[in-house]
């Protein structure tokens, strides 16, 4: 429906975008003793750790093989291989998860052939998984990243196993909140079915007070489990960013997939639930089929505040489907609509256009709107305009419990609209004497 | 040799740095940078330096020519704050893609100017140059040149990517793209005996408006900080200060050596940080205007002031003292707000029970050790781990760090005070002390201390 559009500015303003390698970091955050790898100058990761810092409140593993100019130029292998041995010996992961950027792709490393360089020279690095993925900082955004990442991380892990009945993959993408996962595991285990996540940052950032320090990440997908995802009897990828990684999980252990571009709103939890149940031959619990009513009831309530009202969105493009589709049938008209990459969603988004831009132009599209919806770095451009702001998608610096916000699910749904409901609620017009003007020549026409 | 690298070899050689003049020839030529370690490095890039120190100039356009990286990830967190302009805030980058990485990003950059000088018409625009762009040869000197020709309007390259070295040599690139372009480009109005220059303020939080109202006191005019809620015109007009102060450690020394050397502007070191740090300052800038032709009569206003500033602090500060003597801080910071903050932290009875050294210079650990009286609770290098066992051990009753270590303290359910670059809170001069005081009680009195520690009670019958 909608025309997608690329920017034509050659300066970016108040950027959307953030890089792919850092979306890839972070997948490799959702995995257990893993120690994500920059593989780039020092500067890029100090920025992504500040940067997830900031999000999540909690430490951040993230090193860097700390290029500088003339490393760069004479390639990068030593510092690849000491960054390697360095990190193995002091922090010890189970799994190296190491991402390119700008400068190393520049000059055209080939990582790959250094990897197999250096197991072979190192024997003791036998035990310890090196998951590689490219990543320039010039291609695609943030949510290409960590689906790359994630891609890579399944075919690198996994191989074909016996099938189990009762086992199922979930390659969640990168708009999925800590809460998001939760209540997809949760969902899926009322199934009698047994989840295996993967990356999953439900185990690693959510919060928990661990009685240990740990130099790596602490919970997440653990090596081993992800293994065993070559013996899954179905894939559920989330998220049109998924696609690439559960296509490829196919390719190498036959198991199928069946991809959700979302799980909120009623329709989609429907076939997500329907799936399940058909799956696992069990009846949708008493308890889903209460919380869709429930949701049912809050769309009726809601409604009366939704209908009509003008949004302006800017997420990446899964997180734009997925709240522009629950706006568009709560009745509110997408007036704007900016996202950071391509995808194959964008087009069936209900707007005259999708543009791949940043907050410059999703402000100068939103002035009049009811509502603005984008990350943290949207507030400035929402009180210029004075309109209502939900936050959404990272970063989120300014708002505690980032990971812990839930729009998932019936119930993830329900609250969601609430949320929303509520700006508008809070936020509604009254009427003023000239609320109503004549147009100009009417009005003097009058005698004076 | 490049103009980047001649560049870099001739601020690392900086006779105004006394570590530098205790150096053979061929150690001054390697520069102070240490060799990072790869896997195991954490701190920021050149050009995060160099941002660091001219992004606070608030009326000027901060374009960062390369990928989506170097300002996607990093724009809008730092708390540099304006009394005016907000245009330093908005995060401006070319946003180059394969396109320009194969066929060169200078047409881009071009562009970009002139998108900027059109919609937002700012006094000057800085254009930073990052990692890929420089390596793919991005002149961007040259593109800036022919952009200030072409509008009429300066147009600031600072060349310092990345790759070129660590934060602290980028603040120094930065400093050096104001000396070469921008100071002594514009006259001021007026002058008077009693102007001024501080280089390496940012006012991180508004700190320079708790030392601002001092200067005004006195009748001293700030004609420019660089580059704290700077404006361009400031900086462009700074080589008619009578006197500076710098401040920040070793941060814009180039600045100040070649102030004095190109505009006899002479200079000194202090910090705002602690009491008697600020009164000290207070008495050296006196002297150097008086010095400078001051009159003489500055220096008993300036005492008087001091007086009764000081009392007045203390009396604020009175009502935290028995509160807060005999706590003990491990404080993990770098440079001169180390030594300062320590000297604050003892003058009312906290215990500093560790300090990190990281960062600070030799001098820096010689004041450190003379306020702390001996070595062994100096670190090097702290590992998150041990941090994470000294705090857990209740060896420590309060962090003072960045807010990268943060969680390591919070996990150990061990109050934790923000005192770097993100902080919110302002604690500069009298008034910052205050503060200070003022927000460790808070933190260390929370009730929620003994709620967080309480073992569940399953836990406790186990
Ligand atoms: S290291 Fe280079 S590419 Fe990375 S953020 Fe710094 S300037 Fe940008």
């Amino acid at each position: 429906m909608a025309t997608v559009t690329h920017s034509k500015k050659a300066c970016a303003v108040n950027p959307l975008k953030m890089s792919a390698p850092i979306g890839a970091a972070l997948a490799f955050l959702g995995l257990d003793k893993c120690m994500p790898l920059m593989h780039g100058s020092q500067g890029c990761t100090a920025f992504g750790l500040v940067l997830f810092v900031r999000h999540f409140r909690e430490t951040i593993p993230l090193q860097t093989t700390a290029m500088n100019e003339v490393t760069t130029i004479l390639g990068g292998l030593d510092n690849l291989e000491q960054a390697i041995l360095n990190i193995h010996k002091r922090a010890n992961p189970e799994v190296i998860g190491i991402c390119s950027t700008g400068l190393t792709e520049t000059k055209g490393e080939d990582v790959d052939g250094y990897l197999k360089l250096i197991r072979k020279r190192h024997p003791e690095l036998d035990e310890t998984e090196l998951v590689y993925v490219a990543t320039p900082d010039y291609q695609g955004a943030f949510q290409d990243g960590w689906g790359k990442a994630v891609t890579r991380i399944v075919t690198t892990l996994c191989e074909p196993r016996p099938r189990t009945a009762w086992q199922v993959n979930v390659l969640p993408g990168c708009h999925m909140t800590v809460a998001d996962i939760e209540e997809i595991r949760e969902i899926i285990e009322s199934f009698g079915l047994y989840p295996i996540i993967a990356p999953d940052l439900s185990g690693s950032l959510d919060g928990h007070i661990p009685e240990t320090f740990l130099p790596t990440t602490l919970g997440g997908a653990s090596v081993e489990k992800i293994r065993t995802m070559g013996g899954s009897a179905v894939t559920i990828a989330i998220g049109e960013q998924m696609r690439w990684a559960a296509e490829a999980l196919q390719e190498k252990t036959g198991v199928p997939f069946r991809l959700f571009d979302r799980l909120t709103g009623l329709e989609a939890n429907d076939d997500f639930l329907q799936f399940l149940s058909e799956l696992s031959k069990d009846e949708i619990p008493l308890k889903y089929r209460r919380q869709r009513s429930q949701l049912v009831d809050a769309m009726l309530d809601a409604h009366f505040f939704c209908g009509g009202k003008k949004v302006a969105i800017g997420a990446e493009p899964d997180l734009l489907w997925q709240i522009g589709s629950l706006l568009t049938e709560m009745g509110c008209e997408i007036e704007a609509a900016v996202t950071t990459t391509h995808s194959v969603l964008l087009e069936r988004i209900a707007a005259e256009e999708v543009l791949i831009g940043d907050l410059e132009d999703l402000e100068q599209r939103a002035a009049g709107c009811d509502l603005m919806v984008t990350h943290s770095h949207g507030r400035q451009a929402a009180e210029r305009l004075e309109i209502p702001f939900l936050r959404m998608g990272i970063p989120m610096f300014d708002r505690l419990g980032a990971a812990h916000k839930l729009s998932v699910g019936y119930r993830g749904t329900r609250d969601l609209i609430f949320e929303i409901g509520n700006i508008f609620l809070a936020n509604l017009h009254e009427n003023q004497p000239d609320s109503w003007p004549l147009p100009q020549h009417e009005r003097e026409s009058l005698p004076c | 040799m490049s103009a980047l690298s001649s560049k870099v070899e001739a601020v690392f050689d900086e006779p105004g740095c006394n570590v530098n003049q205790g150096k053979s020839d061929k150690e001054r030529k390697k520069g102070c940078a240490k060799q990072l370690t790869p896997g195991a490095a954490a701190g920021g890039c050149a050009f995060d330096g160099a941002k660091i120190a001219l992004q606070p100039i608030v009326d000027v356009a901060h374009l960062v020519h390369g990928p989506i990286a170097c300002e996607g990830n990093s724009w809008d967190n730092r708390h540099a704050a304006s009394s005016g302009p907000k245009l330093y805030r908005t995060g401006f980058t070319t946003d180059i893609g394969d396109l320009d990485v194969v066929y060169g990003g200078e047409k881009r950059l071009f562009r970009a100017i002139r998108e900027i000088i059109e919609k937002y018409n700012p006094p000057a625009v800085f254009v930073y140059q990052t990692c890929v762009t420089a390596m793919i040869g991005d002149d961007i000197e040259a593109v800036c040149k022919a952009a200030s020709a072409k509008f009429a309007k300066p147009v600031i390259p600072v060349n310092a990517p990345g790759f070129a070295g660590s934060k602290n040599l980028g603040n120094k690139l930065g400093g050096e793209a104001l000396l070469d372009y921008v100071v002594g480009t514009e006259e001021p109005e007026f002058t008077t005996p009693y102007d001024i220059n501080i280089y390496g303020e940012y006012n991180l939080a508004g700190e320079l408006w708790q030392v601002k109202p001092l200067f005004d006191a006195l009748g001293i005019r700030v004609l420019a900080n660089i580059s704290g809620d700077a404006r361009y015109s400031d900086v462009a007009q700074s080589h008619r200060a009578r006197a500076a102060m710098m401040v920040c450690s070793r941060a814009l020394i180039n600045i100040a050596r070649k102030m004095e050397e190109r505009y006899g502007i002479p200079y000194f070191e202090g910090s705002f940080y602690g009491i008697s740090d600020t009164s000290e300052s207070l008495r050296n800038i006196a002297r150097l205007l008086v010095q400078q032709g001051a009159p003489q009569e500055l220096l008993a206003r300036t005492e008087a002031l001091i007086a009764s500033e000081e009392a007045r602090a203390w009396a604020r500060i009175e009502p935290y003292r028995a509160r807060l003597s005999g706590k003990r801080v491990l404080l993990i910071t770098g440079g001169v707000k180390s030594w300062s903050v320590v000297s604050a932290l003892q003058e009312i009875g906290i215990e500093v029970m560790g300090t990190s050294t990281k960062k600070s210079t030799r001098e820096d650990k010689a004041r450190i050790k003379e306020i702390m009286g001996d070595e062994s609770h100096m670190f090097d290098d702290l590992p998150p781990r041990e941090m994470y066992r000294i705090l857990k051990n209740s060896e420590a009753d309060i962090m003072l760090s960045g807010g990268r270590s943060q969680f390591v303290a919070l996990k150990a359910k061990t109050p934790w005070m923000d005192i770097n670059q993100e902080r919110h809170h302002a604690f500069a001069g009298y008034e910052g002390m205050v503060e200070l005081m003022k927000q460790i009680d808070r933190l260390l009195y929370n009730p929620v201390w003994t709620q967080v520690r309480r073992p569940a009670p399953w836990e406790e019958n186990s």
